[in-house]
């Protein structure tokens, strides 16, 4: 049926190796086109009537780009406007070569049905396939692929359907050849200029560096880049050095590079002045040259911000300035400087931030501050920059040319307003690198088929627990409930209880690309007032939420217990369950308290919760922390979602009761994982702190003359119990906060590479994640486990493979740090929100620290926490002397200790839109010059300002 | 996103072929006039040549002589040219020994051995060239120089390789999918009653995906014996109208 001709290739390249490669060229592969006849193709890709009004084109028309435009207008291709395009195999292949990020990105774009993006294979094709000549380049032979490509479209597509293919490249010479062979190219700038319905799409176009010329003064402000070639000799020789280029928060003409040494061994090399940077961006992996030891110059501390736009010579001017101020220091502070001789792989992402609209009007170049301070000013060209001021926009860098100060990108889209609820939302996740996007077609098509129903296929290897008297107990408002909890009677006289967690890995197959993209995304993140979902909502908030009255998948793990909550037999097992009821704390407690409620679910709580009592007696006594951090909810208005009331979060005792079975079920389950696969299971531990960490501890019970043990986390447990001071019942939160803050981060590991397993904080000997399938990838990776364990689910070879799961932990605890670093900015966001609308407030605080300059200042009532600056830019500083020792700090004869009680002014500091802060100003004790006045006199409190 | 791209979104390999698609296979029979049977068989890049001696009275030690059938001496070797890099040693390696052991027992389940009892049939295999299934070449041009030999078989032996990617099997793999380091799997099969003679696999496979890799090896190999059956019957066309009968 198919017919083919084969042909060999047969290359010696240094006469050592010979190749044989096949190639079939085939007549059954479609165009792929709707008015296609010859075609035999099922469901064709592209429309028959392909609508995208052009000024140059004013017939319908299918796009075929080439491989630099893919590569570089991806931003532009994504957009809605643009459908009805053919990518030919060479293209992508090329691309995929090239970058994998936008190959990933083409590959969505093919996948999105609505863009009608069409894969031409014309590798493959026995009409579009050609042979490299010889003389000819890989680049040009490709060229030319493309070129055949798009005259055999022109030639296929009948007459009669009125439907003409155009070439996009940005190549000069094969568009001039494209046009002699009669094929309708148009360079890429030129097609999107012509564009009628979208204008705006202009100012997505990157910049080539055909368009360099214009930009800016043909004068050369950075040295030329070295080639790779070069590089890579000159760290063989050691002649330069490879490192990651951090810039300087505060100082934009400073830089570190991070070099990364033989084992724990890493040092950093200094990089001064703009010449020296030589262009390198935050995050770079550059090539660095160690300047002789008479230039290295020391690290200052003088905070510079780039104002923007200035005169070249200006620049210079600041520079020499700075260069002068060095002379002066010692000898001793002087660090390895160097200079960037060569990138060798930049790190560019897009990046958000404000435009700083050009004060030429009508000017179309326009600076681009990024919300990083990390980040240079960024040169976009726009014609809207009227509208875009006071957005907060998303830019991406295309080059920086050795004659431009800034460096060149585009513009990719607009968030919204500053300030806007919505948009600093975005911007917050953008920044924390959070997957917040809607899941891709792709990843859906793997979702179960409604209405979804339980068969007797998935009953195979499952236990009935229909008929247990099952319940949720959750927070208000949560949808996505992924454990449920029984207790029942035995005939022999003990309990049997059982957790059952919601089966996600019954749905989520190991491979495909739904988890793929839940292992990508690692957790769900929760902000105030929204949540991003790790699964699609049809998983999370229904199929795999053990919501009431519904049969679920379970994975359950059942313990026999006697009434001392001892253990006498543990069994796991995937099962079906109906939960009788989902319960929040409250409802939970209101239940167990009320004497007249008898049912089956209160009896069943009221069991859980006396051996919750029993199970966390003992752990305590183990020396399980209590530790406490301060967390609010806000009350957000129904309507506008803006918050209207800070709340501490509230503990009853069912919240503990949860949490001990939740524990229990991991400490199990992570015993059992670990007893069957001991080299490849996923645990969780929490290594004890350096004894180091705990000094500002020690200093701050001492000045309260308490003693706090810390060698064990038995002992320190005990001590935090018994620290208390009379008519100061905060002291011991207090006290639990600042402990907190000495504890280092659990974090997830495989157990075929780590030896120390303990749960320091938890004080068990191991741990894991499994509780929580529905908003955490490493519970999903222990189900798996568990389910092969038990012999419920089969294996597969990345399950077994240490390394990938290593690389896997290594993800998911950087999705967690950023999940938890997200959480923490949207609820300072909001915070901020709060005190906007309250104006200024005056509040009673404690000093939770104590600084050089400055003390910070914990307010219980919002878990609000804020710094007094006691320096002033603009003011004569006070006389301030600070003891280490204790620590104190004594500012104008007054003395502030840790834990002293103040009262501050809170009012929010809008005077840089893209960093508002809350900024405190000290009301008592009143020091003359220090504190400020009770309020009612803004301008007043202004004054404490301090630019940082 | 290293490595190589084995199978497209479009469903097309590395070269060309769709996952369940063979490569092109060429055949001649009676290659040399001074063997007993002979053959010469390209199964896309990989050329292998087999001769065929026997069944002849047994050489060598006296001890191998089985009074109810005949002794099955199989060879394999590659020629030094080969592969990619140049090969040092043709034959007698490792890897060419567990070849010609997994030969042996081959045709041993395909050859009606005890019509010849007290004899020896000599099966010599060399590949000329390599590009992936270098087993399932030898055996399908063994088969027929078994065949030219006019040696009673049960039936044509067909040999087939299978791999397993995204979930999906591919047929006869070549070099580049093999080097990948998937599953792996040989099948050699007698077709018409559907019974194995050989089976292999390397690499790791969960047992659900063995029924599905199977299924896709046998269909395989049924194709193949479809392209020998063609292959026999053309030769046997040729020497009738050569003999003049």
């Amino acid at each position: 049926m198919l017919k083919y001709k084969t042909f060999v290739k047969k290359t010696r390249s240094g006469g050592i190796l010979k190749v044989v490669r096949e190639h079939y060229l085939r007549d059954d592969i479609w165009c792929g086109s709707e008015v296609c006849v010859e075609c035999k193709d099922e469901t064709p890709v592209l429309e028959k009537d392909p609508c995208m009004e052009s000024n140059l084109c004013t017939f319908p028309h299918y796009l075929i780009p080439d491989t630099n435009v893919v590569l570089h207008q991806i931003d532009v291709l994504e957009d809605r406007l643009i459908r009805n395009v053919i990518i030919l195999q060479t293209v992508l292949q090329e691309v995929r070569h090239r970058s994998a990020p936008v190959y990933k990105r083409i590959k969505d774009a093919i996948h999105t049905k609505e863009k009608n993006f069409y894969t031409f294979t014309n590798e493959h094709h026995r009409e579009t396939f050609i042979e490299r000549e010889p003389g000819e380049s890989a680049n040009d032979r490709n060229d030319r692929a493309i070129r055949v490509a798009v005259q055999w479209y022109s030639k296929h597509i009948p007459d009669s359907a009125n439907i003409k293919v155009v070439l996009l490249t940005n190549d000069r010479l094969n568009k001039e050849k494209a046009e002699q062979a009669g094929l309708i190219a148009y360079k890429c700038e030129e097609y999107i200029k012509s564009l009628i319905a979208n204008p705006e799409l202009i100012d997505q176009l990157a910049l080539t560096s055909d368009d360099k010329n214009e930009i800016t003064s043909s004068k050369i402000l950075f040295p030329e880049h070295l080639p790779l070639s070069q590089i890579q000799a000159g760290i063989k020789s050691g002649k330069y050095i490879q490192g990651t280029f951090r810039a300087n928060r505060d100082n934009y003409l400073e830089g570190n590079v991070f070099v990364q040494g033989e084992g724990d061994e890493s040092t950093e090399i200094l990089l001064q002045g703009l010449q020296q940077l030589n262009r390198a961006v935050h995050q770079d992996v550059v090539a660095v040259e160690l300047l002789p030891r008479k230039d290295w110059v020391a690290p200052s501390a003088v905070v510079l911000q780039d104002d923007g736009p200035k005169a070249e010579d200006d620049e210079q001017e600041e520079e020499e300035e700075k260069k002068l101020q060095m002379k002066q220091v010692a000898q001793q502070a002087l660090k390895p400087t160097g200079r960037v001789v060569g990138i060798i792989k930049r790190n560019w992402r897009p990046y958000c931030g404000m435009l700083s609209v050009s004060l030429i009007k009508q000017a179309t170049r326009h600076l681009f501050t990024p919300a990083d301070r990390r980040i240079p000013k960024i040169r976009i060209e726009t014609r809207r920059a009227d509208s875009l001021a006071g957005q907060r926009i998303m830019v991406a860098i295309d080059g920086w040319p050795k004659n431009s100060r800034y460096p060149n990108g585009h513009f990719m889209k607009s968030l919204g307003s500053a300030g806007d609820r919505e948009t600093e939302t975005e911007v917050l996740l953008l920044e924390h690198d959070v997957p917040h996007l809607p899941f891709s077609q792709n990843v859906l098509s793997f979702l179960p088929k409604m209405p979804w129903t339980i068969t007797d296929d998935v009953m195979k290897n499952r236990v009935d627990l229909r008929h247990l008297c099952v319940c949720s107990v959750d927070p208000p408002g949560c949808t996505d409930i992924d454990d449920a909890l029984h207790c029942r009677d035995l005939e022999n006289g003990n309990l049997e209880v059982g957790v059952h967690i919601a089966d996600v890995s019954h749905f989520i197959r190991p491979g495909n690309a739904l988890d793929q993209e839940a292992a990508n995304r690692g957790t769900t993140v929760y902000l105030c007032g929204m949540r991003i979902d790790m699964v699609p909502e049809l998983l999370s908030s229904n199929l795999c939420s053990l919501r009431s009255d519904v049969e679920r998948l379970a994975f359950s793990c059942i313990w026999e217990m006697n009434h001392n909550a001892e253990i006498l037999n543990t069994r796991f097992t995937k099962s079906v369950i109906n939960s009788k009821a989902s319960l929040t704390y409250a409802e939970a407690q209101m239940r167990i308290d009320d004497t007249s409620m008898n049912d089956d679910i209160t009896k069943s709580l009221r069991g859980l919760n006396k051996l919750a009592k029993i199970l966390k007696a003992g752990r305590i006594e183990k020396g399980a922390l209590t530790l406490s951090s301060p967390e609010v909810r806000f009350h957000m208005d129904s309507e506008t979602h803006d918050p209207i009331d800070l709340q501490t979060k509230q503990l009853m005792e069912t919240n503990s009761m949860v949490e001990e079975f939740m524990l229990l079920a991991n400490i199990s389950v992570a015993q059992k994982i670990y007893d069957e696969f001991s080299e490849c299971a996923l645990l969780r531990k929490h290594p004890s702190p350096p004894s180091s960490n705990y000094d500002i501890l020690h200093k701050a019970a001492k000045a309260k003359n308490l003693v706090i043990h810390t060698e064990s986390a038995k002992e320190l447990a005990d001590s935090l119990n018994d620290a208390e001071i009379d008519g100061f019942p905060y002291f011991n939160t207090l006290l639990r906060i600042l402990t907190t803050r000495c504890m280092m981060q659990a974090v997830y590991f495989c157990s075929g590479l780590d030896s120390d397993f303990r749960h320091y904080g938890l004080a068990t000997p191991i741990y894991t994640h499994f509780t929580s399938p529905i908003r955490r990838y490493s519970d999903i990776i222990v189900h798996r486990l568990l389910a092969v364990a038990i012999g419920a689910d089969s294996t597969y070879p990345t399950l077994m493979d240490k390394h990938k799961q290593a690389a896997l932990c290594n993800n998911l605890n950087y999705r967690h740090k950023m999940a938890q670093y997200a959480q923490r900015s949207s609820v300072a966001f909001h915070t901020q929100l709060f005190f906007k609308n309250r104006g200024i407030l005056n509040e009673e605080g404690f000093i939770l620290f104590v600084r050089k300059n400055a003390i910070i200042i914990l307010i219980p009532k919002f878990g609000l926490e804020g710094t007094v600056f006691f320096e002033n830019k603009n003011k004569p500083s006070p006389k301030m002397v600070f003891n280490e020792e204790i620590p104190t700090l004594t500012v104008e004869g007054h003395t502030f200790n840790m834990f002293d009680c103040v009262r501050v002014t809170i009012s929010l500091d809008a005077s840089n839109i893209q960093h508002q802060k809350i900024r405190m100003a000290l009301l008592e004790p009143v020091i003359p010059g220090v504190s400020v006045p009770p309020p009612d006199s803004e301008p007043e409190a202004k004054k404490m300002k301090l630019d940082r | 996103m290293a490595g190589l791209e084995l199978l497209s979104d479009q469903g097309y390999r590395l070269d060309g072929r769709k996952s369940t698609e063979l490569r092109k296979i060429q055949a001649r029979m009676g290659v040399f006039d001074q063997a007993d049977g002979s053959a010469y068989l390209e199964q896309g890049r990989t050329i292998a040549l087999a001769v065929v001696y026997g069944p002849h009275d047994v050489r060598g030690s006296r001890a191998k002589i089985q009074h109810d059938r005949a002794v099955i001496n199989c060879q394999y070797s590659m020629a030094t040219f080969s592969t990619a890099e140049r090969k040092r040693r043709p034959h007698g390696d490792r890897k060419s020994t567990e070849m010609s052991l997994h030969l042996k027992e081959t045709f041993e389940a395909a050859i009606l051995t005890h019509l010849y009892p007290r004899s020896q049939i000599d099966i010599y295999v060399k590949i000329l060239q390599s590009d992936g299934g270098n087993y399932s070449a030898c055996v399908n041009a063994a088969t027929l120089a078994v065949i030219d030999a006019g040696i009673p078989m049960r039936d044509y032996v067909c040999a087939c390789t299978v791999g397993f990617v995204d979930d999906t099997p591919l047929a006869d793999m070549n070099h580049a999918e093999e080097s990948g380091g998937g599953t792996n799997l040989a099948l050699a099969l007698l077709p018409r009653g559907g019974q194995i003679a050989l089976l292999q696999m390397d690499a790791r496979l969960h047992q659900d995906h063995l029924d599905t890799l199977m299924e896709a090896a046998m269909t395989a190999c049924k194709g193949v014996s479809k392209v020998l059956d063609e292959v026999v019957r053309q030769h046997l066309q040729e020497t009738v109208i050569l003999t003049g009968e």
